[in-house]
């Protein structure tokens, strides 16, 4: 065996043995039985179908909210002063180290019914009875951006910065407007960290568990959220299984498909 | 040159989103302040009381610091089998380097609702569940990618030439990497270290499977968001906060900026 | 300068980087003392076996022997071989002191001593005073100081200079050129110096090695690379030439390709194929060999003239002279000349 792989051997013989063995065994529960009845239960009845698709539902949609307000943000701090640009990185990644539980609890305090915005609101005499934020789609998917946005905003940073200020210089004085610089220079040159904050944001939102059962309220069920009370409530372990194998697969396609398409600028 | 209106715009937009992002964690803030018994705003006066609850009970001071040594340890042991994995994985050439990379970063991509069920399979069988080490060794595989993604980066940015440098005025292997290369990856040593703290510190979806009766922080934390929601949870928050805050300023004066690992 | 003197011989050197050959066979010998430049375009292989005799590239054959004794696979560390690198590669966590005392330190020398001959190489380089800095702390100049302090403080066998003056500008990088040279001298320490600027070759180095394609084309000390190349690529390269081709027609005359005959001194036979080297230096008002042409361009440099000439027969010749009367203008006709003995024969 070549002797530089040597180094690597603790940690390797920690991820095969916590890791990848655990994680298969697992997938062969779902198969307890040899049939795939419950697989034919995860994917073919509607209770559960649902789940899955409110779970790429509100991944979809975190993601195309992390970027819309992930893209200005990072394209800010990539072309600004030092100064400012470190201002903004204390911004991002305060929220980014802060425990999703802590922000968790956070957006609960501010959107419940007798939460800060809605007592600010009725006090405001802009409504009368406080509208409903918490524990239902809304409260989930603000509470999920807020998470996921960070993750989106460093590879857009990372990708601006890459950027020689010098091209977009160019354009304008070729004649480009604002908008057109935009569309023509940076969008185009910057597509890499667009393409992989949205991948990294839509794989984490596939399986995640704290935001959605806590702002959910049982009523918005995300799929890590189903497979935890099948384990922890219903004790039904093929089942939790199965659906692991599902989620795993996703995650699994999703994140090939980057691999496959951000390949090209790797090699550079 | 002066800011063009789509530039001003541009600030503008950012300063919102900016607020957003910081929203969440300013209002524990007054909260934890709160003289009123349950969760009310704006506070009807000033009190310490859910700071005396936090540091009168010993589930919640217990919980503290299983959390910081379960967090010590694993940075610990996250450092001492990630920081030569990643030494494999720039400097080394063996067949399946890309399979070991995938691997070695594989616990970022995979759920870690399907590690924990897994995990939570195989360590009930070894009588594992509730024991403080078990929990090490899960936070441990979830905590060792981004050490190597952190001493990975720094390791690329290495000027190779100092290292030559050292072994032309005469450093054996061991004495360049002990005087050389380890002095010179400190930053990265340390931002890798702290991150792989707070990642433990922070960790909820496993404790929840693995702890069992022994609470760790964010379990403790989680169950008393799910049973009430009584300010003690803002004061803890606000504590923890307060704690990133310490670590970002730490990491900040001696580990690797974190925007330079950003590429 | 040959055999029993050679402190540093190296003996056909091979080095492959897949299908691209670094070193062909390169085969050259330092004496005692001595500073050899090894010269050449940036690909010509220079850095490579830079490498192979500082240990850091292992050759895939030949051998390289250092004060006698056989070093091919020996490690860096145990080669005793001083090196500035391109970047100085100072350790930027150990202060100016760190880092000369770092080859003592690895020899373990006592403290003591270390103190003394730390000081000693940092008087050397003239950087008295500066031993709690660090390399940061410094500028360009001092850092390289720092690392010429700390590559000789252990007193190597051999002293390998990595194109150490390209990141200083003009003047300082002068100042540079001849304090080494003095240190070198001072020293008696065997020194290869590296570098793609002929004209710093010319001026710091005993011999000189040009290096193209991964093959030594010629050494020589630096009148005999200048004056008399030994083929195109060296005359082309060190400094400016008119260079033409032709045969020796008969004793003391070339006939060139493109027609016309030159005046020379050569002892090669009659009828050999040759090359012709005129320096544009070498060109006056008068001399045997006449050639009458039209300028076609024309640049002052403060010391003279230089000036491109369309002669008869389509030859171009690029002629300097002495900075006297009004800068010829283009269209203007002069006539040059040269003697036999400024043509250099190959």
């Amino acid at each position: 065996m070549n002797r530089s792989l040597l180094p690597a051997l603790p940690a390797l013989v920690l991820l095969v043995a916590v890791f990848l063995l655990p994680v298969l065994r697992l997938l062969g529960v779902s198969l307890e039985g040899g049939t795939l009845d419950w697989y034919a239960k995860a994917l073919g009845e509607g209770l559960y179908l649902r789940v899955f698709w409110n779970t790429f539902e509100i991944a979809l949609l975190v993601t195309l909210f992390c970027l819309l307000l992930g893209y200005p943000l990072g394209f800010l701090m990539a072309t600004t002063t030092s100064g400012w640009a470190t201002l903004g990185f204390i911004f991002v990644v305060l929220p980014l180290w802060t425990s999703v539980l802590v922000r968790t609890y956070a957006w609960m305090v501010l959107l419940g019914r007798n939460g800060v915005i809605n007592r600010m609101l009725v006090d405001a005499g802009v409504i009368t009875d406080p509208i409903p934020l918490l524990h239902n789609f809304a409260g989930v998917l603000i509470g999920m951006v807020h998470v996921l946005l960070p993750y989106m905003v460093l590879p857009i940073y990372g990708a601006v910065r890459k950027v020689d200020p010098a091209i977009p210089a160019a354009a304008a004085g070729l004649g480009a407007s604002a908008p057109g610089i935009f569309w023509r220079v940076w969008l185009p040159l910057t597509l890499n960290g667009i393409f992989a904050g949205c991948v990294l944001v839509f794989v984490l939102s596939l399986g995640f568990f704290i935001t959605p059962a806590l702002l959910g309220g049982g009523r918005v069920i995300m799929i890590a959220v189903l497979i935890e009370q099948q384990v922890r409530e219903a004790l039904n372990w093929p089942f939790a299984a199965a659906l692991s194998a599902v989620l795993l697969a996703f995650t699994l396609v999703v994140y090939t498909i980057m691999q496959r398409v951000s390949r090209p600028e790797r090699a550079q | 040159m002066r800011p063009t209106w789509s530039r001003r715009l541009l600030v503008a937009v950012c300063a919102l989103i900016d607020f957003f992002l910081m929203l969440p964690l300013l209002v524990v803030f007054p909260i934890s302040l709160s003289s009123a018994p349950y969760m009310q705003f704006p506070p009807p006066g000033l009190s310490w009381q859910w700071y005396e609850r936090y540091l009168d009970d010993p589930q919640w001071i217990d919980s503290t610091g299983r959390s910081v040594y379960i967090g010590g340890a694993t940075a610990f042991l996250a450092l001492a089998l990630g920081v030569p994995l990643a030494f494999s994985l720039v400097r080394g050439r063996f067949i399946g380097r890309v399979l070991v990379d995938r691997l070695a970063l594989a616990p970022i991509i995979v759920p870690t609702i399907i590690l924990s069920v897994a995990v939570y399979g195989l360590f009930a069988k070894l009588k594992l569940i509730g024991t403080w080490y078990g929990l090490v060794v899960v936070h441990t595989v979830l905590a060792m990618p981004f050490v190597v993604l952190v001493i990975a980066a720094g390791l690329r940015d290495f000027d190779h030439s100092l290292e030559q440098a050292a072994e032309g005025l005469g450093a054996g292997r061991w004495q360049t990497l002990r005087r050389v290369t380890l002095p010179l990856l400190r930053p990265s040593l340390v931002s890798a270290g702290l991150l792989a703290f707070i990642s433990s510190f922070d960790e909820l979806v496993v404790a929840l499977f693995l702890a069992g009766a022994n609470m760790t922080l964010p379990k403790k934390m989680f169950d008393n968001i799910m049973m009430e929601i009584d300010p003690t949870i803002a004061a803890v928050s606000v504590m923890q906060i307060l704690l990133v805050s310490v670590v970002l300023v730490l990491i900040g004066r001696f580990g690797r900026g974190l925007r330079d690992s950003v590429r | 300068m040959r055999a029993a003197s050679a402190e540093l011989r190296v003996e056909g050197i091979g080095k492959r980087f897949g299908d691209v050959v670094a070193l062909d066979r390169v085969s050259l010998e330092v004496a005692q003392g001595e500073l050899l430049t090894i010269l050449g375009p940036s690909g010509s292989g220079k850095t490579t076996l830079l490498k192979v005799v500082a240990g850091f590239e292992a050759p895939d054959g030949g051998s390289v022997r250092l004060g006698g004794a056989e070093i091919t696979s020996l490690p860096a560390a145990r080669r005793d071989i001083g090196m500035v690198f391109q970047n100085y590669a100072l350790f930027p966590h150990l202060t100016v002191k760190g880092n000369v005392a770092f080859p003592l330190e690895m020899r373990n020398v006592a403290k003591a001593e270390i103190d003394k001959r730390v000081t000693e190489a940092l008087a050397m380089v003239e950087l008295e005073g500066y031993e709690a800095r660090l390399p940061r702390q410094l500028s360009g100049g001092q850092q390289q100081r720092v690392a010429l302090a700390r590559a000789i403080v252990f007193n190597p066998r051999l002293l390998l200079l990595d194109e150490p003056f390209g990141a200083l500008d003009r003047k300082l990088r002068e100042t540079m050129q001849l304090e080494v040279r003095r240190l070198q001298r001072r020293l008696g320490v065997t020194t290869i110096f590296i570098t793609h600027d002929q004209e710093e070759a010319l001026i710091l180095s005993d011999r000189i090695a040009v290096m193209h394609r991964g093959a030594v084309q010629q050494i020589a000390t630096t009148t005999e690379i200048y004056e008399r190349p030994a083929n195109d690529f060296v005359a082309d390269f060190v400094g400016e030439s008119n260079i033409f081709h032709g045969t020796l027609s008969a004793p003391g005359t070339v006939t060139l390709l493109r027609g016309g005959t030159l005046a020379v001194r050569s002892d090669k036979p009659v009828g050999a194929g040759v090359g012709v080297l005129m320096r544009p230096e070498r060109f006056g008002p008068s001399g045997a060999n006449r050639f009458a042409g039209e300028v076609i361009e024309s640049v002052y440099l403060g010391t003279g003239f230089k000036l491109r000439l369309a002669c008869e027969g389509g030859i171009e010749l690029l002629v300097r002279q002495p900075a006297r009367g009004p800068l010829p203008t283009a269209g203007a006709r002069i006539t040059v000349g040269i003697d036999p003995e400024s043509v250099h024969v190959f």
